[in-house]
């Protein structure tokens, strides 16, 4: 009895599995079929991966953007980190990728030589970064220079009723408080931009600790992450730190003003950033424009860039035309209408210099030697 | 009757399945599972071990352990060094402080607490365990490191400062993240390990042997110390060493709470960082080939500091077992 029982089982059990692989192999041809119709309402995946700081911008995009397509486009990105992004790019695992630090020479030049032409980084959003206090009886406003926050940094200053910070500030009477340091521990673009802008102003930071996601800090306690930055700063008075525009705002954090390049006061805005990217950029876009010349322009500020091939043909994660075209579709999208997003999610948009270079770019984005690109701008504007 | 019963089993025609055919898959299916453990171990060493290629090649491996620069920025010099310290005395530390208190509590749920009231203990002792460590690190960040730099740290610093200022650079900066709140934190989070290791070797003594001692007139303590302890020993030390394994490995609320800082010199109170809490920090932005390959290769030596111990375990276990790793 019990042997039926159990020879039974397996039966059933073996033809639930057939009937399941069936099933499977049933869709999977009727799928293919689908495929090859090559019909203009096909649904197109397109795939990203790259940095964290833009990735809720990236993600409301890709829902607006399936809106716009009535669903037929879906763009799934995935917040794996710059250096995953630029890595999954150059495996060509991705169909863009993205990133808040441009790719170097090293990895220009290898990707030329693989697909045989260029890596664009295309702008597609705007970081800023914020000095963020922690100083009992002052609210935001507190005035910076890049040389007193280098020293900060340095450990040079370390008390804040320092006269360089007093001098600043006239008026305010600022306590004999320790400065306690706060960086942020995780490799990051906020890290890069502040080091950049640190590096730019100052030889001495430059030779000893330089910029990059992560550095050699000189003083200072790391916390993890905007969040952990912002919790050892709201917790330690004395303290100062670092963090986007966006999180301060979002915590109430006590933000401070910076004198730029040009000797005015800026406080931190969306139109602040906006303004301080539109200077004279490289056709590759590929700048740290920290510390910039623009007149009214906050001086600690970065892009976020959107990686493609000029041959995207080339791409391995692209399997056909119609994939590349909505990607370049969703590529225009973003740096024009998608740019709408940004107040509302703690975004600076895109100044018109960083726009006219995407289009430039765009114009060149080929496939199997025809510019695709400029077909799709021609549709569009 | 049941004579009969036993014959009509005996005289069932055996299906196929339960012959040869059964056994053999079953054999397979066993020696599969087993092996793909090895070869998944295998592999993970393998994939480390490659990718750690590049760093262990330019800095050499005593180079790249004894290093105490970390630099990606400018020189792009990278040492394990701190880390390894910084991982080691916390998870010594931790230890040290969870050890007691955990082998009291499993004692007592054992052998002193009523039935409910050790199950209420032990139930809330499970919990602890199961506690994610990234809500003990924001449990950390704005209750008990603020708590602790009101409490002792500031305290501690003030005085130091008035009355010795020798003292000072060995305390470090008392801003509450630093190396004191990550040992503390992390000794919180092995205690529930240690006690639930340490009670299954307390309750594995078998019955005669605390009979016996109460034959010869031992006390409660007496039976504890000469009769139960001794025969759970190497299990209540196994139990230990799996717990400072533990303490190694533990990323988010360390790398949450230690301060990170990279570079010696370390102090008591002020920021360190140890293995896992620099590979998470700079893991998922590290663009450089060099930078991305020492995190690989501090990797590497945490997963073979990790196997050390565990090896090291199962030693203690044998060697100061009642029976000295003979079998009865």
């Amino acid at each position: 009895m019990k042997a039926m029982k159990t020879i039974s089982l397996f039966f059933i059990s073996g033809l639930l599995a057939l009937s399941f692989f069936g099933c499977g192999g049933g869709e999977g041809s009727r799928n293919g079929a689908e495929q090859r119709s090559g019909r203009s309402s096909d649904r197109v995946d397109i795939l990203g991966a790259g940095a964290s700081f833009p990735a809720p911008l990236v993600t409301a995009m890709a829902d607006e953007y399936r809106g716009v397509t009535s669903n037929r486009v879906t763009v799934n990105y995935q917040s794996i980190g710059s250096g995953g992004g630029i890595r999954q790019f150059v495996e060509q695992t991705i169909m863009f990728g993205m990133t808040e630090a441009f790719l170097s020479d090293d990895v220009m030049q290898n990707v030329e030589a693989s697909t045989g032409g260029r890596a664009f980084n295309m702008p597609i959003t705007l970081a800023d970064v914020v000095t963020t206090y922690n100083i009992p009886g002052f609210d935001k406003g507190l005035v910076f220079s890049s040389d007193v926050l280098v020293d900060i940094y340095m450990g040079n200053i370390t008390r804040w009723n320092d006269s360089r910070i007093t001098e600043l500030n006239p008026g305010k009477d600022l306590p004999s408080l320790p400065i306690t340091v706060v960086h942020r521990s995780d490799g990051s673009g906020t890290t890069n931009i502040w080091t950049s802008y640190f590096s730019r102003v100052s030889d001495e930071w430059r030779g000893r600790v330089g910029y990059g996601t992560s550095v050699n800090w000189p003083v200072g306690v790391g916390g993890n992450g905007n969040e952990g930055v912002a919790g050892a700063v709201i917790n330690t008075p004395g303290a100062i730190g670092y963090n986007s525009l966006s999180y301060a705002l979002l915590n109430d954090m006590s933000y401070g003003s910076v004198l730029n390049a040009s000797g005015n006061i800026i406080e931190p805005s969306f139109e602040a950033t906006t303004e301080a990217a539109n200077i004279d950029l490289p056709e590759d876009t590929r700048i740290l424009f920290t510390n910039t010349p623009a007149e009214y322009g906050y001086p600690i500020a970065g892009f976020a860039w959107m990686l493609v091939y000029e041959n995207l043909e080339n791409n391995n994660a692209i399997n056909n035309r119609q994939q590349a075209e909505e990607l370049v579709r969703f590529l225009i999208w973003s740096i024009t209408d998608g740019q709408e997003l940004s107040e509302t999610l703690g975004y600076a948009r895109l100044p018109m210099a960083a726009v006219e270079r995407n289009i430039a770019m765009i114009e060149e984005v080929k496939w199997e030697g025809e510019l695709i690109g400029k077909e799709l701008l021609q549709d569009v504007l | 009757m049941q004579n009969e019963q036993k014959s009509s089993i005996a005289d069932k025609p055996v299906s196929i399945i339960y012959s040869w055919l059964g056994d053999r898959i079953f054999l397979t299916v066993v020696v599969a599972l087993g092996l793909s453990i090895i070869l998944l171990a295998g592999a993970m060493a393998w994939v480390l071990t490659d990718e750690a290629g590049m760093a262990l090649d330019e800095f050499g491996i005593i180079g790249f352990l004894k290093g105490t620069t970390w630099d990606p920025g400018v020189q792009f010099r990278f040492g394990a060094l701190p880390f390894i310290v910084g991982t080691l005395v916390t998870s010594v530390f931790a230890l040290a402080i969870a050890f007691y208190p955990a082998v009291a509590v499993a004692i007592f749920i054992a052998e002193y607490a009523p039935r409910w009231l050790g199950s209420i203990i032990e139930n809330l002792v499970h919990l602890i365990a199961a506690v994610p460590s990234v809500v003990i690190g924001i449990w950390g960040i704005f209750v008990f490191a603020p708590w602790m730099r009101e409490t002792f740290y500031m305290p501690i610093f003030l005085w130091a400062a008035d009355h010795q200022p020798a003292l000072l650079p060995i305390l470090g900066s008392p801003i509450g993240y630093g190396m004191t709140t990550a040992t503390i934190i992390l000794a919180l989070m092995i205690i529930p390990f240690t006690t639930a290791l340490t009670r299954d070797a307390i309750r594995q003594v078998p019955k005669e042997q605390r009979e016996a001692a109460w034959a010869l007139g031992a006390t409660k303590w007496e039976v504890i110390r000469m009769a139960v302890i001794p025969y759970s020993r190497g299990g209540i030390m196994a139990g230990a060493i799996l717990s400072f394994g533990r303490a190694i490995g533990e990323t988010m609320a360390v790398a949450m709470l230690i301060g990170n800082k990279n570079n010696f010199p370390f102090s008591i109170m002020g920021p360190a960082a140890t293995m896992p809490s620099v590979i998470v920090n700079e893991f998922r932005e590290a663009v450089g080939n060099l930078h991305l390959s020492s995190l690989m290769a501090i990797g590497l030596v945490l997963f073979v500091i990790s196997l050390i111990v565990n090896l090291i375990a199962a030693y203690v276990t044998r060697k100061l077992s009642i029976t000295g790793g003979q079998s009865i």
